[in-house]
């Protein structure tokens, strides 16, 4: 009855144009979508759809480029298997993420707590960010020439101060915690930038009722700012690790992988096989698992830590 | 006395803030500490740049030039004469940044232009207008935000092999002038947002959704625009590991390869340090003044692309 009314109702309306014009519209949207899509669209199926499926193809190749990739099986990846240089490219670049981690996130935390507290200027934000902005290969060279054994500012100021010098660059020791020092440089400000945006994003009644229930600023920041920074948290560790698992260009420009295989990281390893040795198969291979791993964390970040639950609902 | 005076009518308040007071030093001092450890650096680039090699050895600490000379940008900019290079410590090789620059221009203002123009189409049709599929397609494109760069590198470089266009500048721009996911998420938030009456209006006159486009959305977007150009145009000036693979020869070269091939050469013996910061300091230089003028923006940015 309801139905018959409504309809009687909006009949004139309807028959006249509304709804034709709704079916046309939605195919006209689909239409025009595609129009709009299209560049897009061109620049997603050839460069990450196509080379996504032809590197996971090119993995089970044998390819020097000269020829055709000629198809091997899983051969790469048994041969990744015995590779001590791939075992040795993981545990350098487990290393450097280690790191990254534990630097980088703990001083940006701190940074950022800071900034909350004590000066929330943009200019302050902006010049912490002023490394960030700045590309690997400057942050490399900038910290590779004042690091420098002979002449670099900071051993002048090591010896100044008593102790030996330190060859940053030049020791197999030291070459892979520099490396995450030039990285923790560069992401420090723009960390702590992400976490301040966290920390601006609690609501002060929450801060408010802890103090009334006589909370020391300890505990306030332990069972307050912690668990409603969590999203942040997990998102700030996500991007360092993924994105300091593919360290490629502060590495390639001052140690190459050397001193002998101290700086040989994946990525590096890859580029390596790939170019220098025209070994492709080889290296979409260690690329795979990359990709892989990647993908691991990116999950673990979802099931486990429930980066993109808040707990402020 | 005065003090007593000034506390009296705000106890609670001055009480609280004492305390604080020691920690509030201490926390600027901290403050100050990171300040310095970001922008120190950039002092010092300029301070070795200005300097001659031959006096930097030393001289390794001064705050100030050792021997003042504007040889090291000469010498970077092929001003100088082989002898004259050689003599303030440079390799002698003719090396052009000039021609860098240039290359890095071009390329990250066609990959910027591209990429947000084409972006901001895809970005469009993925907010505002209806049609079946799209949080599917949506959906595939924010998916390849998760592939790593490198596993993407190595097929597209067979790619732009095979089509005959390495060390060509449109093989350089290819891969980034259609899209980036990034942008087209970052974008597509700011159209969701945007209100539909104006936009319904502008339909119920007639406009077609080209003009809707092109007179409604994009200048309402002006702003986030602006913001994801300026990200984007950084971005691809500090692009390294593409620009490596495909672009080798010195007509197409760009600053940050450049930079790396200038650092190999190792002049006589010793890196030509002045020369090298002079050079890491004019690529630098566009970013830094992008930040002088736009840094408010590009500031406030942070907290959206990190967490939505």
């Amino acid at each position: 009855m309801t139905t018959l009314a409504k309809h009687s109702r909006s009949a004139p309306a309807a028959s006249a144009s509304p709804k034709p014009q709704g079916s046309h519209r939605r195919l006209g949207d689909l239409k025009i979508a595609l129009l709009f899509i299209a560049p897009a669209m061109i620049g997603f199926i050839a460069f990450y759809v196509v080379p996504t499926i032809r590197g996971i193809y090119l993995s089970f190749t044998e390819y020097n480029i000269l020829g055709d990739p000629e198809w091997i099986g899983l051969d790469n990846y048994t041969a990744i298997a015995k590779d001590p240089l791939f075992w040795n490219s993981l545990a350098v670049t487990g290393q450097y993420v280690i790191l990254n981690i534990l630097l980088q996130t703990a001083l940006a935390l701190g940074l950022a707590l800071l900034m909350h507290n004590v000066a929330k200027s943009t200019i302050i934000r902006g010049t912490l960010l002023l490394p960030y902005l700045m590309s690997n290969v400057i942050a490399a060279l900038l910290w590779f020439w004042m690091l420098d054994y002979q002449i670099g500012v900071v051993n002048q100021f090591i010896e100044w101060s008593g102790l030996p010098r330190v060859a940053f660059f030049g020791s197999e020791a030291w070459a892979i915690p520099t490396q995450a020092l030039i990285n923790t440089w560069r992401h420090m400000g723009y960390t702590a930038l992400l976490i301040f945006a966290g920390l601006q994003a609690i609501p002060s009644h929450v801060y408010e009722v802890a103090k009334l229930d006589g909370a020391s600023a300890f505990q306030t920041f332990r069972k307050i700012t912690i668990p409603l920074l969590r999203p942040v948290l997990v998102l700030v560790l996500v991007v360092t690790v993924i994105g300091s698992f593919q360290v490629f260009d502060t590495v390639a420009v001052t140690t190459a992988g050397g001193p002998v295989n101290a700086t040989r990281v994946i990525q590096y390893y890859i580029y390596q096989r790939a170019f220098t040795e025209s070994d492709f198969g080889y290296g979409s291979a260690i690329a795979v698992i990359l990709f892989l791993i990647l993908a691991l964390v990116a999950f673990i970040q979802m099931k486990f830590l429930k980066g993109n639950e808040s707990d402020l609902d | 006395m005065s003090t007593t005076a000034s506390r009296a009518p705000l106890p609670a308040a001055t009480r609280r803030r004492r305390p604080f007071n020691a920690r509030r030093a201490g926390a600027w001092a901290l403050l100050v500490l990171a300040i310095a450890v970001s922008v120190l650096p950039f002092l010092w680039v300029l301070r070795t740049a200005l300097s001659t090699n031959n006096a930097l050895a030393s001289n390794a600490t001064s705050l100030l030039p050792a021997e003042f000379t504007l040889g090291a940008f000469k010498r970077v900019f092929g001003l100088q004469s082989p002898a004259e290079a050689v003599a303030e410590g440079g390799s002698g090789a003719a090396i052009d940044f000039w021609l860098y620059l240039r290359n890095s221009i071009i390329f990250s203002s066609i990959t910027t232009a591209g990429a947000v123009f084409f972006s901001a189409m895809a970005a469009y049709a993925f907010s505002r207008l209806r049609w079946k599929g799209r949080n599917a397609v949506f959906s595939l494109f924010l998916g390849t935000m998760l592939v790593p760069p490198i596993f993407t590198a190595l097929p597209n470089f067979l790619l732009i092999k095979n089509l005959d266009l390495l060390n060509t500048m449109l093989g350089l721009v290819l891969p980034y002038v259609f899209m980036t996911p990034f942008a087209i998420f970052f974008l597509r938030q700011f159209f969701l947002n945007m209100s539909r009456e104006v936009e319904e209006a502008a339909m119920l006159d007639g406009a077609k959704h080209l003009r809707i486009f092109f007179q409604i959305v994009l200048p309402n977007a002006a702003a986030p625009i602006a913001t994801l150009a300026l990200l984007t145009f950084i971005g691809q000036w500090n692009e390294y590991f593409w620009p490596l693979l495909v672009a080798s020869q010195d007509d197409v070269r760009v600053l940050q390869v450049g930079l790396g091939v200038f650092k190999s050469q190792s002049p006589q013996g010793a890196p030509d340090w002045s020369g090298l910061m002079a050079a890491t300091l004019i690529s630098a230089l566009p970013v830094l003044i992008l930040f002088a003028a736009f840094g408010k923006k590009i500031v406030n940015s942070i907290g959206f692309s990190g967490i939505k």
